[in-house]
């Protein structure tokens, strides 16, 4: 495990030197005390003007996963098929965003694209998790149901109520990622909460900002008090009511998108410029058109978001072992653990993307933001699972009382290995990360996806979005390698 | 060899089953006829369970089965477990239903069942908060819910009280027509069973009618391990 550590590392190292990681805002410091102040000064009555935005991040999100839910049980009752597992790591491997900028050409800018957005990728996730519960859950019970009682009869009292308390639990966790999905997607335009912040950032309105902000974590804290299994249908007939009034769906725009949209450029050309949007199969020009986009385009990207998720993959592991003694009860008082652990909480609660948004406001487009609010989410998140973890290991009476020997000797033996799992479990969420953040202007595939959709070149979107995916892929298949050959699992810790 | 002019049921010839490494059943010729009620002895590892699972898989019509871990579903209620039994005689929609409100049918079936187990007060917790003895107690009671004509049961008293333990084995020979029982207590075998089975490292030692077994030959059969 030290000897994998350190090959890590050193990737990293080497990343870190390719890497460009300038500050070019000039004044980055009176801009990060401007925000300071707007944190301590909210504009909360400003928040009355975003009700609908507040309910429509809610509404998405729970139209979202609760159709996400439903294909992913579908999915995970086939889920022992290659080809499912193949086409669940696919759609998984598409961040929401980029979903949204499939469905954009096909249903617009709407309420309909915000859902789909969420509900995909989700499915893909709910499909192997419930799987994998289902999988690793006790078989014994089952023996006693006879064995001629019906499929459904055998898994709703056989299956279910032995898995019950594990799904529900990972679908509450994954509603809460679906909130900061439905959040961010506001960033592309959709009409949730992450629109009005994109505009209160952008036009320096950090009060305004920060309610906004604090409206959302407030949200994220509440869950607990309204999110119970027996509201939910309730809140789910209520989310489609009101979505209902928005849907839209244009069969031609369907077909458009498939047969005329995504087909490379040179078959479109000369339809396009006599008028006609005839096809022409000029098969012969494809091969070129890829290699343009390759060659000017995604390996560029491909190279840039390998960088930075080999520098925050180390990073978030570094970030995790400073930050988890601090919120663990082995090494400091009560209160300090406390403190610690709301502050994880509100750290890991705060979206990438939003971090990433901040941190480019205040530095200016480079690796540097990025590369700091992958770190710190996904640093939060590890640090606050490790701590826990450590907190359940028992010391004995006479472990040793100088802290760093505590926790080189007792802690982080014991710990160590369930947290390296989960740094390469989350290994295929931080290169999405990545390539996302383009977007904001630094070179990963993001950054090309999104020149593509703002010049409406949809077949170059749809390319790009393929090779993130497949290169998602990879790493997945890297990991769950590297973690079979430490034998490490991480056994579904969700991070609540 | 006790035979009685009775139906055969179960027909093993020379049966033999091997795990990985391990011999569990060697050359087993057996017949049990419609009717009987044979208790399975023999020390621990001797194959007991191998031969039920034998034999449950030999008929059609899967028999009512104790599982020797009770294979009961710990987030259900006793209640719901006993129904369990019955899974496949119902349409899927009445599971459904009888999952989600219990239905008055069912429980006029099942509760006095658990009176007669003294499980009534426990009807309608959850299977895993019970003790061991109430779980295993839970484990016959849907196997006596279940109602068909041939029990198999697997150490069916192991954790029950030793004072409930003989009413747990009375209900169990009575409540179906044709009984096997694997025992580690010989005394119980002694007291409810017609014929016994020693078995021993998988192999048949004795197979005689229960008043025929001596203590002789109990000894025998569980030399090296001191019989309960």
């Amino acid at each position: 495990m030290l000897r994998t550590s350190l090959i890590f590392v050193a990737i990293a190292l080497i990343a870190l030197l390719l890497a460009d990681l300038e500050i070019s805002t000039l004044h980055p410091f009176t801009e990060l005390s401007r925000l300071a102040l707007g944190a301590v000064t909210p504009d909360v009555p400003a928040l009355w003007g975003f009700k609908a935005a507040l309910l429509n991040t809610v509404v998405f999100a729970v139209c979202g996963t609760f159709l996400g839910v439903v294909l992913g049980i579908g999915l995970a009752f086939i889920f022992r098929f290659l080809p499912v597992r193949l086409f669940c790591a696919f759609i998984r491997a598409i961040h929401e965003i980029f979903w949204a900028f499939i469905f954009l050409p096909i249903v617009g800018l709407n309420s309909t694209c915000g859902v789909l957005a969420i509900a995909i990728p989700y499915a893909g996730i709910f499909a192997k998790v419930y799987a994998e519960i289902i999988q690793e859950s006790d078989r014994r019970p089952l023996e006693g149901v006879p064995s001629a009682s019906g499929g459904l009869s055998r898994f709703v009292y056989g299956v279910l109520p032995v898995i019950y308390a594990d799904t529900k639990h990972y679908t509450g966790y994954r509603f809460e990622c679906a909130l900061r999905s439905s959040a961010i997607l506001g960033f592309i335009g959709l009409p949730t909460l992450g629109f009005h912040l994109e505009t209160a950032f952008r036009e320096g309105l950090y009060s305004e900002a920060w309610a906004l902000l604090y409206a959302f974590y407030i949200l994220i804290a509440s869950l607990r008090y309204w999110l119970k299994p027996r509201l939910v249908t309730l809140y789910v007939a209520a989310a489609f009511v009101l979505l209902s009034k928005t849907i839209t769906v244009s069969w031609e725009n369907i077909v458009r998108f498939f047969t005329y949209d995504i087909l490379p450029w040179p078959m479109r050309r000369d339809g396009y410029y006599d008028g006609t949007h005839a096809v022409s199969y000029v098969w012969e020009s494809i091969p070129s058109w890829a290699h343009e986009i390759f060659a000017q385009e995604a390996w560029e990207g491909i190279g840039n978001t390998v960088v930075l998720t080999q520098i925050v993959l180390v990073g978030t592991g570094v970030f995790a072992l400073i930050s988890f003694p601090v919120a663990c009860k082995h090494f400091s008082g009560r209160i300090v653990n406390r403190i610690s652990h709301y502050g994880l909480i509100v750290i890991r609660t705060t979206p990438e993307y939003i971090l990433a948004y901040i941190l480019v406001q205040l530095w200016g487009p480079s690796m540097l933001p990025a590369v700091w609010a992958i770190l710190l989410h996904n640093g939060a998140i590890l640090g606050f699972l490790t701590s826990n973890n450590a907190d359940l290991v028992a010391l004995r009476v006479d472990a040793p009382r100088r802290w760093i020997d505590r926790y080189l000797y007792e802690i982080l033996p014991r710990v160590y290995g369930q947290f390296l799992a989960f740094l390469f479990y989350r290994w295929e969420v931080m290169m999405r990360e990545s390539a996302i953040l383009g977007i904001l202007g630094i070179y990963t595939l993001g950054f090309y996806i999104e020149s593509a959709i703002s010049d409406d070149q949809i077949d170059k979107v749809v390319l790009l979005i393929l090779i993130t995916a497949l290169l998602n892929m990879g790493i997945d298949s890297v990991s769950q390698f590297v973690r079979r050959r430490l034998k490490i699992s991480s056994k579904l810790v969700t991070s609540s | 060899m006790k035979s009685s002019a009775g139906i055969p049921l179960f027909n093993l010839v020379a049966e033999s089953v091997a795990y990985e490494n391990t011999v569990a059943l060697k050359n087993i010729t057996l017949q049990i006829n419609k009717g009987e009620k044979v208790a399975l002895v023999g020390p621990s590892g001797a194959g007991k369970t191998t031969l039920l699972r034998i034999l449950y898989e030999s008929v059609e019509g899967q028999p009512s089965f104790v599982h020797q871990h009770y294979s009961l579903v710990p987030q259900l209620s006793a209640f719901h477990n006993v129904f369990i039994g019955r899974l496949d005689q119902y349409s899927t929609a009445y599971n459904l239903l009888n999952l989600i409100k219990p239905q008055k049918k069912a429980v006029q079936d099942i509760v006095p069942i658990l009176q007669q187990l003294r499980m009534e007060e426990k009807t309608f917790d959850k299977a895993g908060a019970l003790s061991g003895g109430q779980q295993q107690r839970v484990a016959v009671a849907r196997a006596i819910y279940r109602g068909a004509e041939i029990l198999l049961a697997d150490e069916p008293v192991s954790s029950v009280d030793p004072h409930q333990a003989g009413t747990v084995m009375e209900l169990i020979m009575q409540n179906a027509e044709t009984v096997v029982v694997s025992l580690h207590a010989v005394e119980f075998a002694l007291e409810f069973s017609q014929r016994m089975v020693g078995l021993r490292d998988g192999e048949v030692e004795f197979d005689l009618p229960a008043g025929e077994v001596t203590q002789m030959m109990l000894a025998e059969l569980y030399r090296n391990e001191n019989p309960i």
